[in-house]
């Protein structure tokens, strides 16, 4: 009969000799190879004080960016709850008063924006659809937590820090994947 | 009447007890917290490392953990023996400590203090006595369960504890033609003036310690506990401190078994090229119960190790190594050092 594969072996089943039947042999040797483990390097990484490194592509948590001057990219054009498959993006449009200039780069502004972290499947098509380079997904992902509500991520949450007031955390928190503006 | 009893001796037996029984369960903590970093290392892990330095307070914690656990007696279960069932494997584990030799005498506010519990003439064969007992342990926990999984490891437990015994004890009898004594005191002091038995009985310690860690119900022979099949077996039901009781009544017994092979076969408390008479006699004690109890770490260290390396035995292959291989491996043993104490004694 032919073989369905290449790798087709014959089972061996020919009685046991005498070195086989003791077991002693094969367990020393088992003992030894156990026993050479001790000294290999472990494969464990301690979580909290060591971490793995991402690829460059990894898709983490959201980040809405600001500008160099520190003024928020988002123009709550909806495109990004549009092209979210998992409806997981929800938000509120407001105008930009006069004197807030400063705050928000263009005339409409995200007044609420949410994302459901539970519900986010981390695909990045939100960084994909936005015009204004406004969302991008970071390196870092959403730490446990005791309720649901807790996952629910607002404004507080996602906005990059001010890159004039706090410089450190702002590079910190953009990553090596915004777009450079 | 009272008068002529010798007060002292009894309140030093019973700091001897509480201390023996004090160490034997401080090891059998400390067993698990190296039964985990054992397994950890042989699998290229770390092992427990959070609770205090190198997890050294692991075994608190879950010391801790079982005692606050919720105790579930199963409403179908015979409670009575389901209490038994823990205490009996626990006071077995602890029972064979009262025989063995932990060191030589210590001289302690004028008085000389033998350190063991009980010099019977006859040690050895209380030791093979309570550990047969030891069965009952897991015989009563599972027929207590009334649980088909947990019988079905009670009565592997039995069958293979019944199999194993008979091998060790023709095993020890060919020990005791060469030493002519079954006191363990005896035997110690005997070996400490020549040399170790290992060197006249290696096919008897090999039997012997096969044997053992089939008492232990150790792998490969803990078809009892069999995770996998039997859904860790004859304390399946039991939940806190009971499941906790069987589990250091195990890790007990493995400690008990790697002293009684030190002192059967490695010169128990006898720590070799050093000669005891030029020290103080405090010190030389001191000196061989360290020496005991690294000889019987190493063995507890060793079965460790062989339950990280090989499977489990299928129960056939237990059976054929049991009665097949090990108890004719042991008569035969047993008649050749019979024909030779003979031949030498003429």
């Amino acid at each position: 009969m032919q073989a369905l594969t290449t790798r087709a072996k014959q089972v061996d089943r020919k009685p046991m000799t005498l070195a086989e039947k003791i077991y002693l042999p094969a367990i020393f040797k088992g003992m030894a190879i156990t026993f050479s483990h001790i000294f290999k390097k472990k494969a464990t990484i301690s979580y909290p004080e060591q971490k793995r490194p991402f690829s460059p592509v990894f898709r983490g948590l959201h980040v809405l960016n600001r500008d160099a001057e520190g003024r928020e990219n988002c123009t709550a054009c909806g495109l990004c709850a549009v092209a979210c498959p998992a409806e997981a993006i929800t938000m509120e449009a407001a105008e930009r008063q006069p004197g807030e200039e400063h705050l928000y780069r263009e005339e409409k502004y995200a007044a609420k924006y949410e994302i459901n972290m539970l519900r986010c499947i981390f695909c990045g098509l939100c960084e994909e659809a936005c015009p204004k380079d406004a969302i991008y997904l970071s390196e870092t992902f959403a730490p446990s937590n005791y309720n649901r509500a807790s996952f629910i991520y607002g404004k507080e949450e996602l906005v990059i820090p001010h890159p004039k007031e706090n410089p450190d955390a702002y590079k910190k928190a953009l990553g090596n994947r915004a777009k450079k503006n | 009447m009272l008068l002529t009893i010798d007060w002292l001796l009894i309140i030093e037996k019973l700091v001897l007890i509480v201390v023996v029984v004090l160490v034997a369960l401080g090891i059998a903590m400390y067993s698990t917290w190296a039964e985990r970093k054992v397994a950890a290392v042989m699998q290229d892990r770390k092992g427990p490392t959070r609770a205090g330095p190198f997890g050294l307070l692991q075994p608190v914690a879950d010391g801790i953990k079982l005692f606050f656990k919720e105790e579930i007696i199963p409403n179908t279960s015979n409670k009575f023996l389901f209490v038994l069932g823990p205490m009996l494997a626990m006071m077995t584990a602890m029972l064979t400590s009262a025989v063995i030799p932990w060191g030589n005498k210590i001289e302690l506010f004028g008085r000389t203090i033998d350190l063991q519990i009980a010099d019977v003439n006859i040690g050895i064969l209380f030791i093979f006595g309570v550990v047969s007992l030891g069965v009952y342990g897991i015989m009563i926990g599972g027929w207590a369960s009334n649980n088909k999984f947990s019988l079905m490891a009670a009565i592997r437990g039995a069958s293979q504890m019944i199999s194993y015994e008979l091998a060790m004890g023709i095993a020890i009898i060919a020990l005791m033609f060469i030493t002519g004594t079954l006191s363990l005191k005896g035997i110690v002091e005997q070996q400490m003036n020549h040399t170790w038995n290992i060197i006249y009985q290696p096919i008897g310690f090999l039997v012997f310690f096969v044997c053992a860690l089939a008492e232990c119900n150790r792998t490969p022979f803990d078809l009892p506990e069999a995770e996998n099949e039997l859904n860790f077996g004859y304390h399946q039901e039991y939940s806190s401190m009971k499941l906790g009781f069987y589990l250091f009544a195990e890790y007990i017994n493995m400690f008990i078994s790697g002293v009684v092979m030190a002192t059967l076969f490695f010169g128990g408390y006898d720590l070799p090229f050093l000669n005891e008479a030029t020290l103080s006699p405090n010190i030389a004690a001191l000196i061989g119960v360290l020496a005991l109890f690294g000889k019987a770490i190493f063995f507890v260290l060793v079965f460790m190790w062989i339950r990280w390396t090989i499977p489990r035995f299928r129960y056939d292959q237990l059976m054929n190594l049991g009665w097949k291989g090990l108890l004719p491996l042991a008569l035969v043993n047993m008649l050749v050092t019979a024909a030779v104490v003979l031949w030498l004694n003429k």
